[in-house]
């Protein structure tokens, strides 16, 4: 498939600010048409992810934040894939741009978040799994990071040292970040004081919930060229892999996993197909990989990723942390916008957010926080209810 | 003495049996023979998405996968009792129907009476009450050495 450019990106600072999300929105795509120099009347296609927190106009975003950017006859969709709503959004925009139905596409997500748990809309729903978990065992998000992490010590070894270490290492990437919820740089004294939420992860651990925008304007190579653009960021692959069955992993909103009595699964797992798909879809592997931002919900599972995306062998990820590689100035430098830690959720936003962090990267503008001379950077996601997410971008 | 007199029901109908000896209601796959839990909302398989799904009983004992505890308590659809007690949880494999189940552990137990590889089985527990009844969940208890050996 074709590249895509990257014209501009723009956020809206993460953080707890009680707006509506309309605002952070907005704000985020006037910095995007800034940033690419190009005027809301040239987008022929804006692509919302959705918020199901902020009513009906969250489910309708892309005609919500259209209206609020002034109604001009532009094409629109919303998508929703739950943490993958961002990249689905981007993927719409670009078989809209690659199809040959729009030059310029502008993609945004915002959302307007509660204090604490996320947890399913009121009702009762006996007939769906994310309300049956909350309700017949307490099984929060959370919960299911613990499990994963307790996992993780019984087969590799790793220790409650190893996850704090990615909370201190992301911190000191935060610190550089002004779009960070949590620019404050953490020593292990500070996580091993936060309380205990799902054994064995702490509060410091497990990202929150908040407040953002984000978005990108994305066009053809022909049109960027057309602009004076004549080495863009792109985009060179997108990644929405639904699991295969069957799925030997407990993830949320399951009750359970699918069963192996009569089928073997795959040798590669759902979230290793996720990166699998890009590499192929780009042309390029893992050992050419500059720069990465992984879905950090706990800090566990940021190593859980280095795995998953092929920068280590199982079992090894402990070592890369350790090791400096995944810190700015080593290696394979992840999550160095701070990740979800630093930030918190915010879902329909988060997966545009780490596209515009890569673009910065690759683009060489990211400051004291740059990946000296990163050229292809990915990003990984995954939404409930099986949406994988990747997106592989280079310069 | 007036907690007996509850009358017990399933916090949601269909997903286990009530019985000292309990068991987890899965559904099997008529032509694949695969399973999946709960039986009502069926499984993945793409070679049998249109197959009939049986009621079938699952495998009482297992063994814990991970485990971990929900140290606040979770927001509802969950009924939290006051004051809360830290909920543990399980995931735990059954041989016969590879699969993994998520359940809580039966009260008493916290993570530090745990290990991956543990035996459980299936017990009945409350998930929260009211005046009149007390409503059940499923839930994952240790097996005594009494009953590790009669296993063996």
């Amino acid at each position: 498939m074709e590249d895509i450019a990257i014209l501009g990106v723009g956020m809206h600072p993460w953080g707890k600010w009680g707006r509506n999300f309309v605002e952070y929105g907005t704000f985020a795509a006037r910095k995007a048409l800034e940033d690419a120099q190009i005027e809301w009347s040239e987008v022929g296609f804006i692509s919302g992810a959705i918020t199901v927190r902020c009513g009906y106009p969250g489910y309708v975003a892309g005609s919500t934040m259209a209206r609020a950017l002034g109604f001009n006859g532009t094409q629109v969709a919303s998508s929703y894939a739950a943490c993958a709503s961002g990249a689905t959004a981007l993927s719409v925009a670009r078989g809209q741009i690659l199809s040959g139905a729009c030059d310029v596409a502008l993609v945004v997500g915002a959302d307007t978040t509660p204090d604490g748990f996320l947890a399913p809309n009121d009702g009762v729903r006996t007939d769906d799994t994310d309300w049956l978990r909350f309700h017949m065992v307490g099984a929060t998000n959370p919960v299911y990071f613990g499990l994963h992490a307790r996992r993780r010590m019984e087969m590799y070894g790793a220790t409650h040292e190893d996850f704090a270490l990615v909370k201190v290492k992301n911190s000191k990437h935060a610190v550089f970040n002004e779009n960070a919820r949590f620019n404050k740089e953490y020593e292990l004294e500070d996580i091993y004081a936060s309380p205990v939420v799902s054994d064995p992860l702490r509060l410091l651990e497990i990202c929150t919930t908040s407040d953002g925008g984000a978005a990108v304007v994305v066009s053809s190579l022909d049109y960027a060229k057309s602009l004076g653009v004549d080495n863009p960021v792109r985009i060179s692959a997108i990644a929405l892999n639904t699991p295969t069955y069957p799925d030997p992993l407990i993830d949320l909103p399951y009750l359970a996993t699918d069963s192996s009595a009569t089928t073997v699964p795959n040798e590669i797992g759902f979230k290793e197909s996720i990166g699998k798909h890009v590499y192929e879809e780009a042309g390029v592997g893992p050992e050419d990989v500059d720069v990465a931002e992984v879905y950090d919900l706990a800090s566990s599972m940021e190593l859980d990723w280095y795995e998953q995306l092929g920068f280590c062998q199982p079992g090894e990820a402990e070592i890369l942390l350790r090791d400096g590689s995944t810190s700015i100035g080593g290696r394979i430098p992840v999550n160095p916008s701070g990740g979800l830690g630093a930030f918190g959720e915010a879902v329909p936003a988060q997966a545009i957010a780490q596209v515009c962090e890569l673009n910065w990267q690759l683009a060489q503008r990211a400051g004291k926080r740059q990946v000296k001379g990163a050229r292809i950077g990915i990003t990984a996601n995954q939404g409930l209810f099986g949406h994988g997410s990747s997106v592989l971008l280079r310069r | 003495m007036t907690k007996d007199t509850k009358i017990q029901v399933p916090a949601v109908e269909g997903f286990f049996t009530i019985e000292e000896e309990a068991h987890l209601i899965g559904g099997r796959y008529k032509n694949s023979g695969g399973y999946c839990f709960p039986k009502s909302l069926g499984g993945s398989d793409p070679n049998f998405s249109e197959d009939e799904i049986e009621e079938v009983l699952l495998s009482r004992v297992g063994k814990i996968w991970s485990y971990t505890n929900s140290a606040y308590p979770p927001p509802p659809p969950f009924i939290a009792a006051e004051p809360y007690e830290p909920i543990v949880i399980a995931a735990v494999e059954l041989e016969e129907e590879k699969m993994v189940i998520l359940g809580q552990v039966v009260n008493g137990y916290s993570v530090e009476d745990l290990s991956v590889g543990m035996q459980v089985e299936v017990k009945v527990g409350t998930l929260y009450e009211d005046s009149e009844c007390r409503y059940l969940t499923w839930m994952w208890k240790p097996l005594s050495e009494e009953q590790k050996q009669d296993k063996n």
